[in-house]
């Protein structure tokens, strides 16, 4: 059994950490397409920030930790149009499993 | 003089824009910034109720204590008004 | 420059895993993003062209419209004025498209040094700036830097003098934050596009300082 002070994961400010890492890395294109469905999807009133926030919230430490800036993001993009009814799971799943028979690189999978 | 206030030291679990390490250290209202919806209800697809939202200063020694590496550097942050009390 | 690590599968020098990329075997997630993508577009609620188009958009948003921002500012008093109170309609006045942005500017003087942080996530101005560097989104950066502001700067080769007064921002909720960097000496009668060519992002951020001429 172990208590909490409430504290979440998420909120670092003050926490102790090591030196900044300063290495950098150029976008790929789908993390570009990532953030472009982010921006559009809330501009259309489908969620807002602070529903892609809290979903990246809820995803845990260990996410933060084991997926990349966009994995996550585009976990909870689909997390909140999930919740605003857009698509369906089966739907997702289905896609999900017809994109990876197309082949075995993200430029293969997509059209053009 | 500026307006003196405190952090809540509440700690509901869930989606809330008042960093812990800020709640209940006291600071000074640099500005105010307007109501913007509460990201608390808007964070769960709710209607947001609009809340007013300030610019409060702390000095490093209030936030960190002794800890602090120069105690009158200053921490701004953005606090909605319903996590705020007057002092 | 994606391809410059020696071993794909393994952990960067500085000990950081490499990001999948385009030509690597596809991932979980690229599947999500493809299927995502797809699904929208085939219920209407966005096109291809809308998404390339907000592609476009972003990649056209760098730090340098931040640095012309700056170096209007540096050569004409009553627009940094104008930039300290309301640092929107001052962007919008030079006609940057920043969207919903509510920006704020902070001044680096002799006395006072700015520095930006979102602790909670990675809140960024990214409607003017462009997407934030990698390190803005660390968890090192946003542990650090509100409480030992100096040190990380120390990290990021600016040193500052034991008088300057620090001031972070932590960008907790609706704001963005853009420092205007203190302009640098030996710069006197350069035009606004040589002075915008020493604005560097991280001077933006407060994590550096302006090249000097």
């Amino acid at each position: 059994m172990t208590d909490t002070d409430g504290r979440r994961w998420h909120d670092m400010g003050g926490q102790t950490a090591g030196p900044v890492p300063l290495d950098e890395h150029d976008h790929a294109l789908w993390e570009k397409r990532v953030d472009a469905l982010m921006v559009l999807c809330s501009g259309k009133g489908l969620f807002t920030v602070d529903g892609l926030r809290r979903a990246l919230e809820d995803m845990g430490e260990d996410a933060f930790e084991r997926h990349s800036y966009y994995e996550r993001w585009i976990a909870a993009v689909n997390q909140n149009l999930v919740e605003a009814g857009v698509y369906t799971l089966a739907e997702l799943g289905a896609r999900m499993h017809e994109v990876a028979a197309r082949g075995e690189t993200y430029a293969q999978v997509n059209d053009g | 003089m500026a307006e003196r206030v405190r952090v809540k030291t509440w700690m509901p679990p869930g989606h809330v824009r008042a960093p812990a390490y800020l709640r209940g250290k006291t600071g000074v209202i640099e500005r105010a910034l307007g109501a913007f919806g509460n990201p608390e209800q808007l964070a769960y697809g709710l209607p947001a109720e609009k809340q007013p939202l300030y610019r409060v200063r702390f000095s490093m020694a209030e936030v960190w204590g002794a800890g602090a590496e120069v105690s009158d550097d200053t921490l701004d942050a953005e606090i909605y008004g319903h996590w705020l009390e007057r002092v | 420059m994606p391809h410059d690590h020696p071993d794909h599968a393994g952990i960067s020098a500085s000990g950081h895993p490499f990001r999948p990329d385009n030509d690597t075997p596809l991932t979980y997630w690229q599947r999500m993003e493809v299927a995502v993508r797809e699904l929208l577009i085939e219920k209407g609620v966005t096109t291809p062209a809308e998404i390339a188009a907000q592609i476009d958009a972003m990649d056209a948003r760098t730090p340098a419209n931040g640095a012309r921002v700056v170096a209007r500012a540096w050569t004409d008093p009553a627009f940094k004025a104008r930039l300290l109170a309301d640092g929107s309609a001052a962007c919008r006045e030079m006609d940057f498209d920043i969207g919903a942005l509510n920006l704020v500017a902070v001044e680096n003087t002799d006395d006072v040094h700015n520095l930006i942080v979102c602790t909670l996530c990675s809140c960024y101005p990214r409607n003017l700036l462009g997407l934030p560097p990698d390190w803005y989104k660390t968890r090192e950066y946003r542990s650090r830097a509100v409480r030992e502001p100096r040190a990380v700067l120390r990290e990021f080769g600016v040193e500052l003098p034991a008088q300057t007064r620090v001031r972070v921002h932590d960008s907790t909720a609706d704001m963005r934050y853009i420092v205007i960097p203190a302009r640098p000496p030996g710069t006197e009668g350069m035009d606004s596009t040589s002075l915008a060519a020493l604005v560097t992002r991280d001077s933006m951020i407060g994590t550096g300082l302006p090249r000097c001429p």
